[in-house]
């Protein structure tokens, strides 16, 4: 009895061993990854659906995609599981948190990891305007994934109905005054229709680049130890901000938040909406109404800061790791998937090669707006990045909101939030 | 034989104690005390470990407007917040205690926003937030009010935030008051209905006094889950505008988990201490009594 | 009005205006009922109408499932209901031990320092594990327990509230029961077992119910040590599923919060009369 329950035993054991050394041979590699996501729609699941993809392509490597929600969110979890010992080798995170990154000693750039000339060239394969958050010192640290810009979308019947001509969007912040003054819908003091909202809850900084960018000034230096934030072109953008709410009275006044803003345009209470152009397609498939997108108006120039979320692969891992992680974002990147996510978000085709695919060629063809974006990228900024990142962009936002709120004039907002910010950056000059 | 018996309850006494007590001085004792030993230090980056900086991080606090801000909306939120909330709880307690016809009903409403997450109820109430679309402009226009940012105003946005901490907590410590008035003698009020007293002479003179111990009790806890109750900042305004809604737990996990700066948020944990230790001596005084009581 | 007029004739001047009083105070009692529940109703209207609904209300809207559908697909809610019950069963039994063992240390036994371990233990009731996240956090990074379920539940798991609760109890109980029990040659924890905690039975259900309650709705603690979905409690998933900046979805949003809701809500509709007697009974104490 007794030597029957040993056999077993021993069977059972040995079997098991063999499984998992199957198991273990099976997946080579196994690769962890966070990644955030900051507009509507079902992304989880494409990102899901394009993961699957690649491990069905290389099954000998397991990737675990983990939805950290959003951008701080994807940050925070992905460093604290780094440094708790838990395993991830890379990740989707904001382009602008490259210096923090850096600071924490946490990433590598991507030089180190290439290896073939080709490998080289596929570093320079994207739009070099999306490259700006992701270079520093002369190194790539981040691969651009889900990039956008900020464009204007616009309520056809509205233009209609104000009298104005649906495909002549405002292209100058005059024009946007002038035209705005006609869109707002009015009965008696009550209005039912604004003509125009800019988001400032979440991410007010990022708005307000562009706003600075049309005014000819970027908010920040290149090595992110240096803000311009009280600057005469800042402050004057700021107070147009503002004035479009308080002088004009197109906008409402105080904040306007950034998460329901985009329910406010599909249900035709704003005329214009500025928004990431990463809710293009669910504008497109939730608007009844007939929608146009456009770049933004210019002041002295057109302009938007980029945005979005990079590849970043982090230095505690392994060569093996290090590699599959690269053949993940590679695959992840390539002109035909960049295509398919294009599509299914409205987020930029990260390379030109993806608006040459045939989908993209025809989507585009079919549908416009879609390459607002793209073509916008031309005028396109860095977004705000420096070293301490959460704390100046903090620093920024306050201001931009108390202003906004009719608590401080722009030149003291943006004066103090200078000098605090001059006061973070001080030992990284 | 008496003095074996004491030394066996000596060992039992500790024995049944010792898991309890490890949890505990791990997870609360032992983090007071690191907190407070942390804000004298730097926090440390690969570049620039940590080191002793005295008193720097409390220096930076006094300078950091936004930690006035913030003091100065948490006790708003608490002069808000606690004494609207035991009022609408102890008028709850009252009326479901009375002859009130559907009381059961009426009861679970009340009890309801209690177990209720706050972070699931946050998004609905930023719905009555919104706007031109949300409830409360839809119900102003209909009586022909302007919309209001209600969220986007520095002037209304704290008020928002309380009206919500009002909500999960009036149904909460009714349930302290009902708890207390089913325990008075019926004999009281039908006294006081002979000798012709009305229900508010009644209810100031006689129920209100009687019920003072369940204020006291249900006052403490009011003041700490000021200081606790945060959840519907994550979701309605991540304490903006201009940290208008900010309030001190927030701004400790925002300076540690997002900033990434922990000898700062300890800095700050230790002034959150120190008006617990306040109120916790205020409550030992009070507890005091209540035994006297009894 | 005439109803009120009518009845005055009727009764003395006094009781009409009780009378009023009575239908006044009524009134207001159902208004506020019916303000505190309007989340939820609102929460049912939007989740079970197509999105146009969100927003518009309309007697006639059509009714659909669709929503819950939509959200039960974008998000991992059957995990998160396995690590919410995960979480909240384990915390509730080493709970139920760790604080019964120093509650009845507590009652029955004189030991050297036993007030001042009471009050160590109090200090607890102030000082809750929310307000030290940074330290707790850093313990459990040192302890490899971030993003795990254990680390969700360690720092409530010696909860001063229960051994507080339970140790009232135990006091109550008379002790010629023990007595009793002790000529039988019952041992201590024997004597626990077979007198102390049948006895405490409701306080038990009273302690059960505020815990379940109060860790099903945690939300910073978990948030903090958590990382990943196989961790993540139902509060966590729900923020990040609903984080507002994905671009507010009412309708997709509120199924996703009834979903969420519904385990707890459901109990506390069956038993009703057991939750609000058991928070009275944990809030005597």
């Amino acid at each position: 009895m007794i030597g029957r329950f040993r056999r077993v035993t021993k069977g059972l054991a040995l079997s098991l061993f063999m499984m998992f050394a199957y198991a273990q041979s099976a997946v080579a590699v196994e690769l962890t990854m966070y990644y955030p996501v900051a507009v509507g729609g079902p992304l989880t699941k494409v990102v899901d659906g394009m993961v699957a993809e690649f491990m069905k392509a290389n099954p000998d490597i397991k990737v675990k995609a983990i939805y950290a929600g959003n951008y701080n969110d994807a940050r925070i979890k992905a460093l604290a599981a780094l440094k708790s010992g838990q395993p991830a080798q890379l990740s989707v995170m904001f382009s602008i948190d490259i210096y923090e990154l850096i600071e924490q000693d946490a990433i590598v750039p991507f030089d180190d990891i290439v290896e073939t000339p080709e490998e080289k060239a596929w570093l320079n394969s994207f739009y070099p305007a999306l490259m700006g958050n992701g270079r520093t010192g002369g190194k790539t640290w981040g691969i651009p994934f889900q990039r956008s810009t900020i464009v204007m979308y616009y309520n056809k019947d509205a233009f209609k109905e104000a009298g104005l001509d649906p495909n002549k969007p405002p292209a100058t912040w005059d024009e946007l005054v002038s035209m705005g003054k006609k869109l707002v819908k009015k009965t008696g003091d009550k209005v039912d229709r604004w003509a125009i909202m800019i988001p400032s809850t979440g991410y007010p900084y990022w708005m307000f680049g562009a706003l600075t960018m049309e005014n000819d000034q970027v908010l920040m230096n290149s090595d992110g130890n240096k803000t311009f934030f009280n600057a005469t072109p800042t402050v004057s953008a700021l107070e147009f901000w503002q004035e479009l709410g308080d002088k004009h009275g197109i906008m409402p006044k105080g904040t306007i938040e950034w998460g329901t803003l985009r329910k406010n345009f599909l249900e035709g209470r704003t005329a214009i909406m500025w928004h990431s152009t990463g809710n293009l397609t669910v504008v497109k498939k939730k608007a009844k109404f007939d929608f146009g997108v456009a770049m933004l108006p210019a002041n002295k120039r057109r302009g938007t800061p980029t945005g979005g979320g990079n590849f970043y692969i982090f230095k505690k891992t392994k060569p093996e790791e290090r590699k599959a992680a690269m053949k993940l974002i590679r695959f992840l990147t390539e002109p035909k998937r960049a295509a398919e996510w294009s599509i299914k978000t409205g987020y930029i085709g990260t390379s030109p090669a993806a608006y040459k695919t045939p989908e993209l060629e025809k989507y585009v063809a079919d549908f416009p707006p879609a390459a607002v974006a793209r073509d916008q990228l031309e005028f396109a900024t860095p977004e705000l990045s420096t070293y301490q990142a959460g704390r100046v962009r903090k620093l920024l936002d306050d201001a931009i909101q108390s202003t906004l709120t009719g608590k401080k004039p722009a030149k003291d907002s943006l004066g103090s939030a200078q000098t605090q910010s001059e006061r973070l950056l001080k030992r990284y000059q | 034989m008496s003095s074996a018996h004491t030394t066996r309850n000596q060992v039992y006494g500790w024995l049944l104690l010792t898991p309890a007590a490890i949890l505990l001085i791990t997870f609360t004792h032992y983090p007071a005390i690191a907190t407070l030993a942390q804000s004298f230090f730097s926090t440390g980056t690969v570049s620039r470990p940590s080191k002793f900086i005295g008193l720097d991080n409390y220096r930076s606090m006094l300078e950091d407007e936004v930690f006035w801000k913030v003091l100065e909306n948490n006790i708003w939120y608490a002069v808000g917040t606690i004494p609207i909330s035991i009022a609408i709880a102890l008028l709850m307690a009252v009326w479901v205690n009375g002859k009130l016809p559907l009381r059961g009903l009426v009861r679970m409403s009340y009890f309801t926003p209690t177990i209720l997450p706050m972070i699931a109820v946050a998004n609905i109430w930023l719905f009555f937030y919104t706007p031109e679309i949300g409830l409360l402009d839809q119900v102003g226009a209909l009586f022909g009010f302007a919309s209001h940012n209600w969220l986007g105003d520095t002037d209304t946005v704290l008020g928002c935030i309380i009206a919500i901490a009002i909500w999960k907590e009036a149904g909460f410590f009714m349930i302290f008051y009902l708890a207390a008035l089913q325990t008075l003698p019926p004999e009281l009020e039908e006294a006081a209905k002979l000798e012709g007293a009305s229900r508010w002479t009644f209810f100031r003179r006689v129920t209100f006094p009687l019920l003072m111990p369940t204020t006291l009790f249900v006052l403490i806890n009011a003041v700490i889950n000021s200081f606790k109750l945060v959840d519907q900042l994550f979701i309605l305004t991540k304490g903006g505008p201009d940290n208008a809604s900010s309030l001190l737990l927030y701004y400790i996990y925002e300076a540690a988990f997002s900033f990434f700066d922990q000898n700062y948020a300890s800095t700050l944990t230790v002034v959150l201490l120190l008006m617990l230790a306040v109120i916790a001596i205020g409550q030992f005084v009070i507890l005091d009594k209540r035994i006297h009581y009894r | 009005m005439t109803a009120a007029s009518h009845s005055a004739t009727l009764g003395t001047p006094r009781r009409r205006r009780l009378k009023f009083g009575t239908v006044l105070e009524t009134g207001a009692a159902w208004l506020l009922a019916l303000l505190w529940l309007l989340p939820l109703i609102y929460a049912f209207w939007s989740a079970f109408h197509p999105s146009e609904y969100a927003t518009r209300f309309d007697l006639m809207a059509p009714l659909t499932l669709d929503n819950f559908r939509e959200a039960w697909s974008q998000a991992p809610f059957a995990r998160y209901y396995l690590n919410t019950f995960m979480m909240v069963t384990s915390i509730l039994i080493v709970q139920f031990i760790l604080c019964t063992l120093a509650a009845y240390a507590f009652a029955r036994f004189e030991f050297r320092g036993r007030d001042f371990a009471f009050a160590l233990v109090l200090v607890q009731l102030m000082i809750m594990p929310e307000v030290l996240i940074v330290e707790n956090y850093r313990t459990m990074s040192q302890l490899g327990l971030v993003d795990t379920i254990t680390g969700i539940g360690l720092p409530y798991m010696a909860s001063a509230f229960g051994i507080f609760l339970l140790r009232q109890t135990f006091k109550t109980i008379p002790k010629e029961l023990e007595d009793a029990a002790r000529v039988e040659g019952c041992g201590p924890l024997q004597i626990l077992w077979k007198v102390y905690v049948p006895l405490a039975k409701p306080t038990y259900v009273a302690y059960g119910l505020v815990s379940v309650s109060y860790h099903w709705n945690n939300f910073l603690w978990p948030l903090v040590i958590t990382n990943s979905q196989t961790t993540r409690p139902l509060t966590v998933g729900l923020a990040i599923f609903s984080a507002p900046e994905s671009g507010v979805d009412w309708p997709i949003i509120t199924a996703g919060t009834l979903l969420a809701v519904a385990p707890l809500l459901i109990a506390f509709l069956l038993f009703q009369r057991q939750f609000v007697q058991s928070f009275m009974h944990a809030g005597i104490k």
